[in-house]
């Protein structure tokens, strides 16, 4: 079936396969590999992007269910010739590690800013409860949050 | 796989009536599991997450009528929060913020686990659940909806279209037993109301019995709800932990919900 979006700002159309996921749909179909794919249950996060602006596991979005709708992937996140302020905040605070992680974190990071421009400790702890770091480098990935929040 | 998109209810109804076969779907949460990991293979999906009438909740005369499109994000925020505390309080334990935003209470019904974390607070405050099909609407008590481990009453051409509650006011929590406090299916959990108006205590276990379950004691009696709830749990050992353990834990968990409502 034809499934027709917008991602990134940009009109985008391609096929899926009825119980195709939006997260192999933005991967494979539409070329935007930012979005990774780990556990494909929502458990870990590294699928995490804004759909119609709302924080979501694209690995749990039906790729039909997106059609006429908007998504916004890591990769439309930067500016042409800036990292978004988040992104910057990462690599100041040094919050990548072996960085399979980072793209979820990055868009779950930017949806909490978002809401909560100055979030408590345990905001960013339950906010980020939901993307998973293998490398267990979350002290850093808090500094980083932190870091965003005090440059906005 | 054909993915049916209806716009409105009453088109979502006639496709339910055409295609039994197909596995509605709203949220996602749940059946992009299954579908990923081939654990089904429906011939047609039933897409209701443009369905405008599944969304949200309305109030009437103090009812509640949640929508089944309603998310546990959703749930957690004002005025819900306030009208249904144990609820919001349940919704804040489920999956992840990623989760919430998009798994749904209708959802949650539908797919009639007894670990679906919304399911004690909405025992505990007496909620109904309405069905609907081409033929007309029903309304359940949850109680009777829930007949075993991921079965429902849901009848091959109705959806689930809202529950309706008329929220007792009266003090309630909820509390869940697992190892982290993120992206947990409950090893057990317990919702508890102190309705003062019915003079009785109502609670409702999960992840303990076939289904989640409500235990109802008088007001007077309040001090032998742990075990009357010990006593009606039914546990099985599994992965998550053993038999013995969830009743014991429902115990504890039991004794502390009923000091959390006494004193607040």
């Amino acid at each position: 079936m034809k499934v027709s979006l917008t991602v990134n700002g940009e009109r985008l159309e391609g096929d899926a396969w009825g119980g195709e996921s939006l997260l192999t749909f933005l991967r494979d179909t539409l070329e935007l590999p930012g979005s990774k794919n780990a556990c494909e249950q929502g458990e870990c996060g590294s699928c995490s992007v804004l759909f119609d602006g709302t924080l979501v596991c694209s690995c749990l979005v039906l790729a039909a269910q997106a059609d006429g709708h908007e998504v916004v992937t890591v990769e439309g996140l930067a500016r042409e010739d800036a990292l978004h302020p988040v992104q910057q905040a990462f690599v100041d605070a040094g919050a990548v590690q072996c960085g399979f992680c980072t793209p979820g974190l990055v868009v779950a990071v930017v949806d909490l800013l978002e809401r909560v421009p100055r979030p408590s400790d345990d905001e960013i702890r339950e906010s980020l409860s939901g993307n998973l770091c293998r490398c267990t480098g979350y002290a850093k990935i808090f500094d980083a949050v932190g870091l965003a929040a005090e440059r906005a | 796989m054909e993915v049916l998109r209806p716009r409105t209810l009453d088109e979502a109804l006639a496709l339910r009536a055409e295609h039994p076969e197909a596995r509605p779907i709203q949220g996602g949460t749940d059946v992009l599991v299954e579908l990923t990991f081939g654990h089904s293979r429906p011939d047609a999906l039933l897409d209701l997450s443009e369905v405008a009438e599944l969304r949200g909740f309305t109030q009437e005369d103090g009812a509640l009528r949640l929508g089944a499109g309603l998310t546990y994000t959703e749930a957690m925020r004002a005025p819900l929060a306030t009208r249904l505390p144990a609820l919001a309080e349940a919704s804040r334990t489920v999956g992840s913020p990623q989760i919430r935003n998009r798994g749904t209470i209708g959802g949650n019904l539908g797919t009639g686990s007894p670990a679906g974390d919304a399911l004690p607070p909405l025992l505990a405050e007496r909620a109904e659940v309405e069905l609907a099909s081409v033929s007309g609407t029903r309304t359940l008590p949850l109680e009777d909806f829930l007949l075993g481990v991921k079965r429902t009453a849901l009848a091959g051409d109705e959806l689930v279209t809202a529950v309706r509650i008329m929220p007792s006011g009266g003090a309630q929590t909820f509390a869940k037993v697992g190892p982290r406090n993120a992206m947990v299916i409950a090893i057990c959990s317990l919702a508890v109301v102190v309705d003062t108006t019915e003079g009785e205590v109502r609670a409702a276990f999960g992840s303990a019995a076939v289904t989640a379950k409500r235990v109802t004691v008088p007001l007077a009696d309040a001090a032998e709800l742990p075990d009357l709830i010990a006593e009606a749990a039914a546990p099985i050992d599994d992965v998550r932990a053993t038999a013995e353990y969830r009743r014991h834990a429902l115990r504890v968990l039991a004794t502390r919900t009923l000091e959390r409502c006494v004193r607040s």
